[in-house]
């Protein structure tokens, strides 16, 4: 009680070096401290958006360009598949469920995903209003889709090609937004869903957004656009306009639909080990399954991870010598105070714990300061993510490695203090007196 | 059973490498006693009253403090004895300046081993009339004031012997006088045998009881 009373009291003493000593611990904690939840809510995040899906079936290329594509809607497709080969995966009994996609096009930078409802149902969304597309050019919009872009439910838009706002399809009848989901915390409140006729229908030629593929594409609209470049923008539907996806649909051969993708569940975990070779090696297409391209993924970010930490790690040693020369440097000055606290009564002991008390309160004061900065930080982070990117963070968790790392600190403040307390332990007090 | 002496010194001797730096045969100081040791420096005064505050372990001697022999006393026990019966005031008056004065005066109460009681704490500032100052930093005080402070400081805990060591030296006449007229009446208030030890030659004839202390041969 007594030691700690006297460390309380020589740390207010000093305000100024108190703070400089307690702002240098909380810088190094609260960037580990960020550090830790970003790393735990990035993997989360990804680990929600990957859940339900054991292998995703595409188009020969990257696998994780197939993976960023198909499962996060981060990258442009490898191509595009033949509807009749991805069947025959999909009923192979080792699959529990398939869910086809096809991609292709976008609403002012969010996704028009052709799939089946059953995509919803990867991640339990539900739908907020409206119901599911029970027709062609019917669209569910995710939840920050409709925040963002202002849609309802009744609201009509038009499709653009590519990712990043391509030339509108201004020549189709536009999209009718039917159902409102519920916002998951998942890729899918970015998307705007739809039947997979809906984009066979906006194109002649199946969805395919390589470049070179959109290029065909648009040599199929030329004429369309030649005609209707005036309208390109314009959300209301011409009367006749809603008539070219049924012809076009006619004029294709249903056998040589595409789609971009099938997401598969595995009905077993033997699956795991044949279907991916088989899928290889029997077929064009390419297999991949997004938990080793995420682990490769994070193997590679967390290489930077890696060094940010170690960057983190070298500010709380720095802290923590601070520390100690903080109170290594005041010894000679306070030798006197700890020989008129042995005049006084105190024994040995209760110096070294005096001493040992203000470096563990310093460093127990930066760390929390940190703590509470870092949580700050990331509290902020997920505020501004959730507002623009409709990814929802969770910064309220307590990671396990950060109990290691408030212990670690701990240590940091005691190993700072040890040689100044041990040596105003070992110090002889009627020779400071003599002194005098 | 007659109560112990404050202090009962036999036979003491002191060396630093050899060099015999105090000698003492014998020194007794009943309860609320005042004595004033007297000696050149270089004759040991310091050393002896480290001796007897169990800073340091004399050479050969025995040294009691109310009937305990400190030679006794382990390390720890020592200290707290000290904290607990021994008050001293010191030629630098040292308070801590970390610690307001009020505060001080609670440590020396806690370190003496007992609870902080604040209203003796203010009755002897209030004595002392040192009243105001209670909340004040040392760095705020003037000379007077602290060493008033640091007397107060030495009886707080009410030891059974007070020790002081050249606490006039520096003071002026006038400030000496009253500084010592505090410390000989606080002493007996507070019922401290008081040991001075000192070179000040303005002290002499002051004392009932008198001793020089000469170099070791």
């Amino acid at each position: 009680m007594t030691a700690l009373h006297l460390a309380l009291a020589q740390l207010r003493h000093t305000p100024l070096l108190t703070a400089l000593n307690a702002l240098l611990m909380a810088l190094g904690t609260a960037s580990i401290v960020f550090l830790l939840l970003a790393g735990d809510q990035f993997a989360r995040a990804i680990a929600r958006d990957a859940q339900g899906i054991d292998l995703v079936l595409g188009a020969k290329g990257s696998p994780l360009q197939l993976i960023l594509s198909s499962v996060y809607h981060a990258d442009i497709p490898t191509g595009n598949i033949p509807l009749a080969e991805a069947r025959r995966w999909a009923e192979d009994r080792r699959v529990a469920r398939a869910v086809p996609l096809s991609l292709g096009d976008s609403y002012r930078g969010f996704r028009i995903v052709g799939t089946t409802p059953d995509y919803a149902g990867l991640y339990a969304a539900r739908l907020q209003q409206g119901e599911y597309w029970q027709a062609p050019l019917q669209a569910v919009v995710g939840a920050a889709v409709a925040r963002e872009t202002g849609l309802g439910l009744g609201d009509s838009f038009s499709g653009a090609h590519g990712l990043a706002g391509g030339a509108a399809h201004a020549d189709h009848a536009p999209y009718r937004v039917v159902g409102l989901l519920a916002p998951s915390g998942t890729v899918l409140d970015r998307l705007i869903l739809t039947s997979l006729e809906s984009v066979w229908a906006l194109h002649g030629a199946p969805a395919a957004a390589l470049p070179g593929a959109a290029r065909e594409d648009h040599h199929d609209h030329d004429h369309d656009h030649d005609h209707d470049e005036g309208r390109d923008h314009t959300h209301g539907g011409h009367p006749d306009s809603a008539a070219p996806g049924p012809r076009r649909q006619e004029q294709q051969d249903p056998a040589e639909r595409e789609i971009t993708a099938l997401l598969l569940r595995y009905a077993t975990p033997m699956a795991a080990i044949s279907l991916p070779r088989e899928v290889n090696a029997q077929s064009q297409l390419q297999a991949a399954a997004p938990a080793f391209e995420l682990a490769r993924l994070l193997q590679l970010v967390g290489l930077g991870l890696e060094g940010l930490r170690a960057f983190a790690a070298v500010l709380i040693l720095s802290a923590g010598f601070a520390v100690f020369v903080a109170l290594y440097g005041a010894l000679e000055a306070r030798q006197y105070d700890f020989a008129l606290l042995r005049c006084l009564g105190a024994t040995r002991g209760q110096l070294l714990r005096s001493l040992c008390l203000e470096g563990l309160l310093l460093t127990a004061l930066g760390a929390l300061l940190g703590t509470l900065l870092g949580y700050a930080a990331m509290a902020a982070l997920g505020q501004w993510l959730a507002h623009s990117r409709g990814l929802l963070l969770d910064p309220w968790v307590w990671p396990p490695q950060q109990s290691w790392l408030l212990l670690g600190l701990l240590a940091v403040g005691l190993l700072a203090s040890a040689l100044p307390a041990w040596r105003a332990y070992r110090s002889d007090v009627a020779r400071i007196l003599a002194q005098e | 059973m007659p109560e112990a002496p404050a202090l009962r010194i036999q036979g003491l001797r002191h060396a630093y490498a050899g060099q015999p730096v105090l000698a003492l045969d014998s020194l007794h100081l009943a309860p609320g006693e005042q004595c004033l040791l007297l000696g050149p420096s270089g004759s040991g005064k310091t050393t002896l009253l480290h001796a007897i505050a169990g800073l340091l372990r004399p050479t050969a001697g025995e040294i009691q403090v109310r009937g305990q022999d400190l030679a006794a006393l382990g390390s720890a026990a020592r200290d707290r004895f000290r904290g607990r019966h021994i008050g001293i005031v010191f030629q630098r008056l040292h308070l801590l300046p970390a610690l307001t004065v009020l505060d001080n005066l609670r440590l020396a109460q806690r370190l003496g081993g007992r609870p902080a009681d604040t209203t003796a704490a203010l009755g002897l500032l209030d004595a002392l009339g040192l009243a105001g100052l209670a909340a004040r930093k040392p760095a705020a005080l003037s000379t007077g004031q602290a060493q008033r402070v640091a007397i107060a400081r030495a009886l707080v805990q009410r030891p059974a012997l007070l020790l002081a060591d050249e606490p006039t030296s520096s003071l002026d006449d006038a400030n000496a006088q009253r500084g010592l007229r505090l410390l000989r009446s606080q002493a007996q208030a507070a019922g401290a045998a008081l040991l001075l030890v000192s070179h000040d030659a303005r002290l002499r004839g002051q004392f009932d009881r008198e001793l020089r202390l000469d170099g070791p041969a």
